[in-house]
This record gives C-alpha cells, sequence and structure tokens, in this order.
C-alpha cells in the first residue's frame, strides 16, 4: 500500500465511520452485558430498573434456582445428546456427500446436484413433512431430533465450493496413480485439508442443534425427551401465547425475574464459549463462492 | 450389405457407448458409496413431501392414507382465496418482507463497507466477533429478552420512556409495535452475520486496483465509487435476488414466540396461518393448500427475478 498524505476528508470519514461502528457495537453488546449483569443481581433492584450496567446486589439465587429445576437438568442433558449425536452425524454426510458432488468425474454429477439445490428452492411445507414424519413412525422418537434435517443442501454446496478449490484435481490424480482408491482420498487427503470447512460446519450444525426448538415442538410429546430450548420457552414465554404479556403473574414475579436472566445465561454459555475460537476461520473467505453454486 | 454395416457399426458403437456408462458407474463406485446417504436423506425427506403435497388436492384423512382420501380439487385454494383471512396474511407477509428489505438489506452492506475500511487489525477482529455474536443467540432466548426488556411494568424500554415523562406501552399486546419488534429484532442479530458475506467478497477485489487508483489521485470516496461498489454488486445482486425472491415467505418461529390473539391483525403472516390451522388445528389438507400456494409463488418469484437480474445485469443464480 502507498502512504499518502490524509486530507481533512479523509480524516473526517475515518472519524464518523469509528463512531458508528463504536455506535453498532454497543447496541449489539448492551444487552448481552445486561442479561448477564441482572442474572448476578438481586432481582429486587433488576425489578425496579436499577441494574443499568453492572450487577447490584450480587447474588447467585438465580442460579441456585436454575440448577435446582429437575426439568433443566434433564433438558440440558438431551440437548447435549441431540447435538453431539446430531452433529457428528451433519458433519460425516455432509462432507462425504459434497466430496462427490465436487468431482468432476462422478458419473451424473450435474443431475445430482440439481437434484440438491432444488430442494433448497421448492419444498413440501411443514404439513406434508409432518404427516411423513408420523407416518414413518419417528414422531416422539430420539431420530426425530437427528433425521430431518441431517444435511443441509446449502451447507453441502459450501462444502462442495471448498473441496473443488482447495483439494484439487492434480492432488488426487497423483494419489489414483500411487493406487488409492476414492474412500482413501477422501479420508486421507481431502479432509486434512479441510479442517477450516469442517470447523465451520461443526460450529453451524452444533448451534442450529441446540438452538432449535421447532422440530421438537411439533415431534416431541414426551416431556423427557424435551431439549433445553422447550423448557426454556415454558420459563421465558410461558404467558405470552395467552394474550396476558405483562410478564410473569405478580406474586411468581420476583422468583420469576431471578431465574430468566440465570436460565438465559446457562443456556447460552456452551455458545460463547465455542463460538470464539471458531469464529476467525469466519473471514478467511471460506464462505465466498458459496452463492454462485 | 450397406445397410449392414451401417447397422452393425451403430451397434457397436451403442455398446461402446453403454460400455463406457459402465465403467464409468463402476469407476465412480466409491464415490456413490459415500454420495448414497444423501440421496436417501433427500429423497425422504425432500422428494416424499412432494407426493404428500396431493393433500392439498384431497379430503385428507389418516385412515384412507394420502392416495386413497377422496379428491377434492382446487376447493381448498378456492376457499383459501375467498377466505376473510386471506388479504390480512398476504398484507402482513409483505410489508413484514418489505420493512425487513428496506431496513435489513442494505445494513449489512454499509456495514461490511465500513468494517472493510478499517486498517487496524486489532479494531477489525474486534468489531467483527462482537457484530456476528448475536446471530448465534437462540429465537427463543431472543424472545425471551424481548419480553424482558419489553415489559410494561419491569421492562427497561419503559422505564426510560417513564423518565422521558411518556406513558408505558404495552409493546407486545399492541398491533402497531410488532412489525417493528420483529424487524428490528431480526436486524440486531442478524444485520452484523450478513455482512460476512460482503466482507468475503470485499476481500477478493484486487489490491492493485487501489494501487493504481492511488497513483491516478482517486481519493477514498472515489475508490469507493469506481472499485468497491463495482466490485461487490454481483454478489449484492444474488442476496437481492435471493431476498425478493422470499418476499412471500416468513420465517414463522419467532412469530409464534412472540405474537398472541391481540396483536394476529398484524402478525399473522401465511406461515403462522398454516401452522395453526394444520398442526394445531389437524386441518391437513387446507393448510396444506395454502402451503403449496405460498411455495408456488415463491418459487415463481425468484425466477422471474432471476430471469429479470440476468437480463438488466448479467448476474443470476443459474
Amino acid at each position: 500500500m502507498i502512504f499518502q498524505h490524509e486530507t481533512l476528508g479523509d480524516k473526517l470519514f475515518r472519524l464518523i465511520r469509528d463512531v458508528i461502528l463504536l455506535l453498532f457495537c454497543v447496541i449489539v453488546l448492551y444487552p448481552v452485558i445486561y442479561v448477564i449483569s441482572a442474572s448476578f443481581s438481586n432481582p429486587l433492584f433488576v425489578m425496579k430498573n436499577e441494574v443499568v450496567l453492572l450487577p447490584k446486589g450480587f447474588t447467585l439465587i438465580g442460579y441456585e434456582k436454575v440448577f435446582s429445576n429437575p426439568d433443566v437438568w434433564n433438558s440440558y442433558k438431551n440437548t447435549i445428546v441431540y447435538t453431539t449425536v446430531g452433529t457428528a452425524l451433519n458433519v460425516i454426510l455432509t462432507s462425504t456427500g459434497a466430496f462427490a458432488l465436487s468431482r468432476k468425474d462422478f458419473k451424473g454429477r450435474n443431475f445430482w446436484t440439481f437434484y440438491i439445490t432444488f430442494t433448497m428452492f421448492f419444498s413440501g411445507g411443514i404439513i406434508p413433512v409432518y404427516l411423513l414424519i408420523k407416518q414413518l413412525n419417528l414422531y416422539d422418537t430420539f431420530w426425530v431430533m437427528i433425521l430431518p434435517g441431517v444435511i443441509s443442501a446449502w451447507n453441502m454446496i459450501i462444502m462442495r465450493t471448498f473441496f473443488q478449490s482447495n483439494v484439487t484435481m492434480e492432488l488426487q490424480e497423483a494419489a489414483i496413480i500411487d493406487g488409492c482408491n476414492d474412500l482413501v482420498i477422501f479420508l486421507k487427503i481431502a479432509l486434512p485439508l479441510s479442517m477450516p470447512i469442517i470447523a465451520i460446519m461443526t460450529l453451524f450444525y452444533g448451534v442450529d442443534h441446540w438452538n432449535s426448538f421447532f422440530g421438537a415442538m411439533l415431534y416431541l410429546s414426551d416431556r423427557d425427551k424435551f431439549p433445553l430450548q422447550l423448557i426454556l420457552r415454558e420459563i421465558l414465554l410461558q404467558n405470552i401465547s395467552s394474550g396476558n404479556v405483562e410478564g410473569p403473574a405478580a406474586d411468581q414475579q420476583i422468583v420469576g425475574e431471578s431465574i430468566r436472566y440465570a436460565l438465559i445465561i446457562v443456556a447460552t454459555v456452551p455458545i460463547l464459549l465455542v463460538y470464539p475460537f471458531i469464529q476467525k476461520y469466519f473471514v478467511k473467505g471460506v464462505l465466498v463462492g458459496a452463492i454462485k453454486g | 450389405m450397406a445397410q449392414n454395416t451401417v447397422r452393425n457399426i451403430k451397434n457397436q458403437q451403442r455398446i461402446e457407448k453403454h460400455g463406457t456408462f459402465a465403467r464409468d458407474m463402476f469407476r465412480s463406485k466409491y464415490l456413490y458409496l459415500l454420495f448414497l446417504p444423501t440421496i436417501v436423506y433427500f429423497f425422504v425427506f425432500a422428494y416424499m413431501p412432494l407426493y404428500g403435497l396431493l393433500i392439498a388436492f384431497k379430503d385428507y384423512n389418516p385412515y384412507q392414507g394420502i392416495w386413497g382420501s377422496p379428491w377434492a380439487g382446487l376447493q381448498h385454494i378456492r376457499d383459501f382465496l375467498h377466505s376473510v383471512y386471506f388479504w390480512r396474511l398476504i398484507y402482513n407477509t409483505i410489508t413484514i418482507n418489505i420493512y425487513d428489505l428496506l431496513v435489513g438489506f442494505p445494513l449489512p452492506v454499509i456495514l461490511a463497507l465500513m468494517i472493510n475500511s478499517v486498517k487496524n487489525n486489532f479494531m477489525k477482529r474486534s468489531v467483527q466477533t462482537i457484530v456476528y455474536l448475536p446471530h448465534f443467540i437462540s429465537v427463543i432466548v431472543v424472545s425471551g429478552m424481548l419480553v424482558s426488556f419489553l415489559s410494561p411494568s419491569s421492562g427497561i424500554i419503559n422505564y426510560l420512556i417513564r423518565a422521558l415523562r411518556g406513558k408505558a406501552i404495552h409493546f407486545l399486546a399492541e398491533p402497531g409495535w410488532f412489525k417493528s419488534i420483529y424487524v428490528l429484532s431480526g436486524v440486531w442479530q442478524n444485520a452484523g452475520w450478513n455482512s460476512i458475506i460482503y466482507i468475503a467478497a470485499l476481500a477478493g477485489i484486487d489490491a492493485q486496483l487501489y494501487e493504481s487508483a492511488t497513483i491516478d489521485g482517486a481519493n477514498n470516496w472515489k475508490q469507493l465509487i469506481y472499485i468497491t461498489i463495482p466490485g461487490i454488486l454481483p454478489t449484492i445482486i444474488i442476496m437481492l435476488i435471493l431476498r425478493i425472491g422470499s418476499l412471500f415467505s416468513v420465517g414463522f418461529e419467532k412469530i409464534i414466540l412472540l405474537y398472541n390473539p391481540l396483536t394476529y391483525k398484524t402478525a399473522d403472516v401465511i406461515s403462522t396461518y398454516v401452522y395453526r390451522r394444520g398442526i394445531l388445528g389437524a386441518d391437513f389438507s387446507y393448510s396444506t393448500a395454502i402451503g403449496l400456494f405460498n411455495s408456488l409463488i415463491n418459487f415463481a418469484m425468484l425466477v422471474l427475478f432471476n430471469q429479470f437480474s440476468r437480463k438488466i445485469s448479467e448476474t443470476s443464480l443459474w
């Protein structure tokens, strides 16, 4: 880059930009910080709006309430299982499929690419899928939380594009000459070269599992199988569907307030812990080219 | 004799053609092994539901099954078109989308341009880490936060309003506020994340262009207009096609969590209505018909705008 004397206009431009960016960050972060602070504050102060930025009247009562709730424990365990098993299958099946699609010599490649992309633009909608799930006897089973959505067409296309540009055909041909078959090439060459995209896919799918509630809401009726998000919904949004938007009923309100914020934190912390480690891969340009599938 | 030769050659060609096909398939056998789960998955969970769409034209009942149920023709779609809810659903679906398009579409582009122009790497990375974050928070949690913040008695927003001598507002019970709450919380959650695609596109612009422009004396503003914007325009157009293509669809998850009978007037969209009629009301055929109607419009919109864009800008999805 060539350095040049900065004009006044350039300086002003930079100043305004920095102020806007800062403002944006504050708007994004403030609610998050507020929730964290409120979760450690005396619920009375929270209700009287005396918590502004930092915790006031430090207490762990909210967390005690959360952890003494058996529903929370059980659903937390369920969510961990759904997320690990689900994400493992997601990543395995998406990468095997994407690898095949990335190969120019894969017989029928164009047809299969269409077979997958078509589903991104036209789908049967929720009712036919719902009836299908019942017909397949998946309703209220463990697998209903894993199988529907086990491959995302969008993610498969992103991964295919990554393979195409990072696991070159020349490299693979050299391996073929050495007597490797496609399975060996996939395991020994393609996968080791694709750790960034695998990290991102793991995050995407993992977060989806962790945060999903709609499938569980539709397809589960057994409380013992409920994931964390459904329990969250009961506690955080219990009154809203009945039109009572006043928040929890007055007598339970204080207890309610203390548990709400702590619960949000407990439910979100795993994601906040993993996110910074994978975030660095986002910008590496792995996602570029994905849309021009 | 000559005819025979021709036939022989043709036969031989056919055999060879089949031979190469079989050979290619055989060569691809391991790739097919890797790809098999994909074929099965999409067949079961994406294509079998398309067969299920048949019930849009039937009076489905579970005992007779999809094929056995009596035909109803276009009756359900006709009922929907004449239903008292029809215009309300269409209106809400479109206005929420247009609201979101106007606010939610330009913001990520502007954000990406600003982030891209930051030279200080630490600042750049910090801003990115912060603005991507809300995307990973669950809809339930975001909705729960909204309920807390907007609560008329203890919410922080109403606290501010009262502090400014205003009257507390029942945000989630006022039909007039629903769309703003829905769209703005969505922007809060996703504007940063949606900027990634543009940041990636910006990173792909050739740095030499900027260098030679600087030598030619182009200032920041000129570089923005003549290099940066044209450089990411194809990406912007593709995102716009996708966005406009979904003008008739609204994700129902957050709406289902936040709406209530008081706000149905402005909050009820096609997908939430399908959910209420279909899943909660078990009115399968009617709701499938509405869903199909919606899917067809979406698909048509996408094709239309893709065509349109190809004509005026030579950028298209396919």
